[in-house]
């Protein structure tokens, strides 16, 4: 095995935000019954986190659970780590209706970070990122112009975007675009 | 002549000259003029030509109804025609010409069409269809084809920039004059997010110009203190020179924002889309005053009356010495009060009332001005500028009584609110008599997802008149909203004022009453698009009764201001003519965009690299730097072949097909879409999606699959491999994995929802590159790692392990018909695999290939193409992919369908191959024909090429078609004429569609 590549090579951008591909993230889709006692378990063991609610994410430490569907979530670990918990999670799901896949490597992460962060997507999804809109603790399956995106908040100021893998460029330039420091309008 | 005052001016800044040109040639003004406002005070009141007649025209009104003012503004790909000069805000350098006229402004050779505008009635286009079909081809095509159209187009790519901005906010209000600005301050004080646009760059409408007192206070400091109140609360946005372009359905309403047109120096976007989702829509969005309709009510110099006083009031220009004011209202009489004031001279009101008995009438006596009532203009003099006017009794038929020199004419026929924001998505509007216009009728809104009414509107646009009124119904209207948002507007008293009580207005559609043809010939309702009273009559005389086909008919209010002046005159003209009342007629539909929006602006982002977005896969950035010639495939760009230095593209995948043949050839296959399929139940739903068998495959077996629609048709193939007990991965065509995945999904959770199904798309997890041609068994035990024996890993298995170090699936499939490995990775090593193979292959003559060395290899193996042997309209049986269709399921999707006898029609078109005769090869998309001819005269077809290439491999042209009773005919010869009309055309033999290695051994080794 080689040295697993990010599609940008951490690609970052200083404009009314700072854009930045942060690399690869393990992520790990997984259906099943949410309200299941197996998969809950398996989810905490696996996370220390539990299943979080209706279009949220749990978000701990270098960990983090996202409420995808009514019967998908989305798993957030270190790289590394996403083929074995992939490995230990079918395992542990063995005998329950689910599906597990490890994707860690279908997706591109950007973070954006500044005071515009909110006002930058905006410009690109449909979403209410209004700060009554939009808090802490959720996540919104949207859509970037064209592509599909999610997005949650990952911190003060600062967001973090996922998209496919192979419109990393695109979702990267339209972000650059976004934040050009002339069109802030700094409506929220 | 119009000119500058040497005083007054509310909106310019006279310490601030700005330079501009107009038709070239270079003009001053000032800081916070409109193109028009400096225009006029360059004596330039001439601003264009009409649509049909080319008559001249001035400009008639000082905001977004302007018809006639219009300009192509900017230069090469800033060029934008069509642009009003009265909402142009002017700016240094501003580069402006006039439209719709050759050689020039003052003289135009399209006028003629003026004289012979009797051969140019309402409805001239249409009537043109009835005449002989010559003439239409020699005579009336070419007039229509060159007066179609305004402006110019521009020539070169904008190079500005635009964007969208969607937000979400409790109440959207729309229009930031007064009424807007209480509404704003009503719905704010409850909490609620408050979003107030306005179109122009001021906010406080045109209150100030109209003298209004609130509170005690002038209307600008009324307007200064509001607007700091509102400032003051963080939840109040105020967005000028935003445009509430269109009403939607649940409180969707879309807003223009021009950020740089009155300061091109500024960088960032230039408009600005908003997209907002409101809860509650305010439209305070004023009135618009009504032209009169009088013989020469279209010469420069007639403008409205409100527009006169906004010039003199707001920008300091006179639009001339001698203003003649002409009325139904009294309203119009402060413009003749706001002359006198300037020191201008007002010859006299014509005032087609009886009698004016009002306040503000006497007040216009008392400064000396000359009141006539019960009068009309009973025709208007001059050419490119009024000259005179000649007075006449409004209820005769025009004989002249007195002619008066002028050099303006300021019309007023009452007011008419602006609905179109609140009819765009279906709020209905009443007559009101009184003042003659139509309002909205508060109690048939548009309504919500929960039927409720989502808009208000508020002050003039709700058909109130005085500002008491105005200020009243707009901060009720602001606290409507807000409850209606589900917030508690606080219980405050809105802002008083003082109206001078004025007399009612009389309605006046035609002056006068009496008036002859002659006179109605010359009476203009559509300025732009040149429709004359005499036009609607024209056509309800020949039948027009919907106000809908008189539109179309006479094309009024179909011009580029959609009517702003001419529709409520046009609607009530054709009432009268057809002697209805005007209710009864109703209004042509409003639709968004209220003025026009840029094409930029709703492009967005989407321009330039931004266009679309473009799919790559981990080894793109390789092909790039190694000679791909790209071919979009879905939005994924593939190499079409991989070009060495000096050579052709078809050189190039000629040379592919045969290394790959011979040695061995490297495709980067990543696109194909990967779909896992998982649960107790997914071999019951492959059994129903695939045409064949799924559910029996053994794990660590594929299998290839077709998919149809439940039409029949097929949609989709690929290789299916079973991974364990309950889970299967599905390949699809490179387009097809999101749509694929969709269909799924569609079935899984609307039709069997029970069944238990779980799906997941994991096209971009892998990088899969395909490792094809004799020497790929040596290529990968040279980099060691798991066993591919033939033993270990026949063909049509699957095999996880590793190769050299990286982790890989492997599947021994082949689309070429050569020995093939395709290999799955993870994407984030795709690179790095895609160089060890692409390194260790060297010594084996690996070459990469693209897809059209791809096509090439399988349409030589006959293996079809979806989009290409299929469009939609093919079933699996055309293909002679009957092995494929299980006989043993009792169903599947597409079964019931290919039972009707149109699928089971034997005289279908069915799939051949095709060999020509010449080794030439057949054009792309070439008919075959027969003999005779058919019902039409024309020649018959039997078929058409569905694949065709030049195959190196047996150096000569190979195509697959599908045709009439086709493999029944093996060995004939069919004629396919050349696509250019060339005489001989390409005859081809049908033949076996599997041109090489019919029995396969070169894949099964």
């Amino acid at each position: 095995m080689s040295e697993p590549v990010s599609a940008l090579a951490g690609a970052s951008f200083q404009g009314s935000v700072t854009v930045q591909e942060t690399g690869l993230r393990g992520m790990i889709t997984l259906r099943g019954d949410l309200a299941g006692a197996k998969l809950q378990e398996a989810v905490k063991k696996l996370t220390g986190l539990r299943v979080p609610e209706i279009c949220t994410i749990a978000l701990k430490g270098d960990k983090g659970v996202a409420w995808m569907s009514p019967d998908e979530l989305l798993l957030l670990t270190p790289y590394q780590l996403a083929q074995g918990i992939t490995n230990t999670l079918g395992d542990a799901l063995k005998g329950t209706h689910h599906l597990v896949a490890n994707v860690s490597d279908a997706r591109a992460v950007f973070s954006l970070q500044g005071a515009g962060a909110r006002e930058v997507l905006a410009k690109l999804a449909p979403a209410d990122l209004s700060p009554a809109g939009f808090v802490p603790g959720e996540i919104r399956r949207s859509r970037l112009a064209q592509v599909p995106a999610a997005f949650w908040i990952s911190g003060q100021d600062e967001f973090e975007v996922v998209c496919f893998r192979s419109v990393a460029q695109y979702v990267f330039d339209l972000l650059k675009n976004a934040a050009d420091p002339n069109g802030e309008i700094r409506y929220f | 002549m119009s000119t500058r005052l040497p005083t007054a001016g509310r909106l310019i800044d006279r310490t601030t000259p700005i330079e501009f040109t107009f038709n070239g040639k270079g003009l001053r003004g000032f800081k916070g003029d409109t193109l028009a406002s400096a225009l006029l005070a360059n004596n330039q009141m001439l601003m264009g030509r009409s649509f049909k007649y080319h008559r001249p025209r001035g400009v008639v009104a000082s905001g977004a109804e302007e018809p006639n003012a219009l300009m192509g503004i900017g230069q090469a790909g800033r060029f934008e025609p069509n642009q009003r000069a009265t909402t142009t805000e002017l700016f240094q350098g501003l580069s402006a010409e006039s439209q719709n006229h050759w050689p020039s402004l003052n003289f135009d050779v399209g006028v003629i069409n003026n004289y012979v505008s009797r051969l140019l009635p309402a409805g001239f286009y249409y009537k043109t269809f009835m005449a002989p079909r010559a003439a239409w081809k020699h005579l009336f095509e070419p007039i229509v084809r060159h007066s179609a159209g305004l402006g110019k187009a521009p020539r070169d790519r904008d190079p500005d920039k635009y964007e969208h901005f969607h937000i979400h906010t409790d109440v959207l209000i729309i229009g930031g004059g007064i009424a807007g600005l209480q509404s704003a301050l009503a719905a704010g004080t409850s909490g609620a997010q408050v979003l107030l646009i306005e179109q122009t760059p001021h906010w406080g409408g045109r209150a100030p110009v109209d003298g209004a007192k609130i509170d005690g206070f002038s209307a600008d400091e009324w307007i200064i203190n509001t607007i700091q109140q509102i400032e003051n609360m963080e939840n109040i946005r105020m967005v000028p020179r935003c445009m509430g372009a269109g009403v939607y359905d649940h409180g969707y309403a879309l807003a223009y924002e021009r950020l740089t047109d009155h300061a091109p120096e500024l960088g960032g976007p230039r408009h600005r889309l908003w997209r907002i989702r409101a809860k509650q829509i305010i439209t305070a969005t004023g009135a618009i005053e009504r032209p009169l309709s009088f013989a020469g009510n279209d010469i420069p110099g007639v403008m409205l009356a409100s527009a006169v006083r906004d010039y003199a009031v707001n920008f300091g220009v006179s639009c001339g010495d001698r203003t003649v004011v002409v009325t139904n209202n009294d309203d119009a009489y402060l413009t003749a009060i706001a002359m006198k004031n300037a020191g201008l001279n007002v010859p006299v009101i014509i005032d087609a009332r009886p009698q004016a008995t009002g306040p503000l009438g006497v007040q216009a006596r008392d400064l000396g001005i000359r009141v006539e009532t019960g009068k009309a203009i009973a025709r208007v003099l001059g050419g490119k500028r009024v000259t005179a006017i000649e007075i006449a009794d409004q209820a005769g038929q025009g004989a002249t009584l007195e002619t008066i020199p002028c050099d303006v004419v300021a019309m007023s026929g009452g007011w008419s609110p602006v609905v179109h924001l609140w009819s765009h998505c279906g709020g209905k509007l009443t007559w009101d008599e009184a003042n003659a216009h139509f309002r909205p009728d508060p109690d048939r809104p548009p309504t919500g997802a929960d039927g409720e009414g989502f808009v208000i509107t508020a002050g003039i646009a709700s058909g109130v008149l005085t500002t008491a009124e105005v200020l009243s119904d707009a901060d009720a209207a602001g606290k409507a909203a807000a409850k209606a948002a589900g917030f508690s507007p606080k219980r405050s008293a809105g802002p008083k004022a003082k109206d001078v009580l004025s007399q009612p207005m009389a309605p006046v559609w035609i002056m006068p009453q009496g008036a002859s043809v002659k006179k109605r010939m010359k009476m203009w309702l559509d300025f732009q698009n040149d429709v004359k009273v005499s036009d609607v009559q024209l056509a309800a005389r020949e039948g027009y009764e919907s106000v809908e086909h008189t539109k179309r008919y006479t094309t009024i209010g179909m011009a580029t201001d959609q009517g702003k002046l001419s529709n409520i005159n046009a609607l009530a003209t054709l009432a009268n003519s057809l002697k209805e009342d005007i209710p009864k007629v109703g209004t042509t539909t409003f639709r968004p965009p209220y003025t026009p929006i840029s094409m930029g602006v709703i492009a967005g982002e989407a321009k330039g690299d931004l266009f679309q977005p473009l799919r790559k896969t981990p080894i793109h950035g390789w092909s790039q730097t190694h000679g791909a010639d790209w071919e979009p495939v879905g939005h994924w760009r593939r190499p079409y072949c991989y070009q060495q230095p000096g050579e052709s593209v078809p050189d190039a995948v000629n040379r592919e097909v045969l290394n790959t043949r011979k040695n061995l050839g490297l495709l980067d296959a990543s696109t194909l879409g990967k779909i896992i399929v998982k649960g107790p139940d997914a071999g019951k739903f492959l059994d129903m999606l695939y045409t064949n068998m799924m559910s029996n495959l053994a794990p660590g077996k594929c299998r290839y699959g077709l998919m149809c629609s439940e039409n029949g048709f097929l949609i989709d193939d690929g290789v299916v491999a079973r991974l364990d007990d309950d889970t299967w991965l599905c390949h699809t065509t490179t387009g097809g994995a999101e749509r694929i995945h969709g269909h799924m999904e569609d079935w899984l959770q609307c039709e069997w929802w029970d069944w238990q199904v779980y799906t997941a798309n994991v096209t971009e997890q892998f990088a899969q590159i395909a490792v094809v041609g004799p020497n790929a068994r040596k290529l990968l035990e040279k980099l060691g790692g798991m066993d591919l024996s033939a033993d270990s890993l026949p063909f049509m298995h699957w095999a996880d392990g590793k190769i050299g170090s990286f982790d890989a699936r492997v599947f021994r499939i082949s689309f070429s018909g050569e020995l093939s490995f395709e290999i799955a990775v993870p994407a984030g090593q795709g690179q790095a695999f895609w160089d060890t193979l692409h390194d260790a292959g060297q010594e084996f003559g690996l070459m990469p290939y693209g897809t059209e060395c791809l096509h090439v290899l399988r349409a030589e193996k006959g293996f079809i193409m979806i989009g290409d042997e299929t469009d939609g309209t093919v079933i699996p049986q055309d293909l002679g992919l009957n092995w494929a269709l299980s006989k043993k399921k009792t169903d599947y999707m597409g079964k019931r369908a290919q039972q009707r006898p149109h699928m089971q029609d034997p005289g279908r078109w069915q799939l051949v191959g095709l060999k020509t005769t010449d080794g030439s090869v057949i054009p792309d998309g070439a008919y075959g024909v027969g003999n005779g001819k058919n019902a039409n005269g024309q020649v018959n077809v039997i078929g058409r090429v569905t694949s065709t290439y030049y195959s190196p491999t047996l150096d000569c042209g190979i195509a697959m078609g599908l045709i009439e009773h086709g493999p029944d005919r093996m060995g004939e010869t069919i004629d396919f004429p050349a696509l250019d009309g060339a005489v001989t055309p390409v005859r081809a033999k049908i033949v076996d569609p599997v041109f090489f290695d019919k029995t396969g051994e070169k894949q099964n080794v």
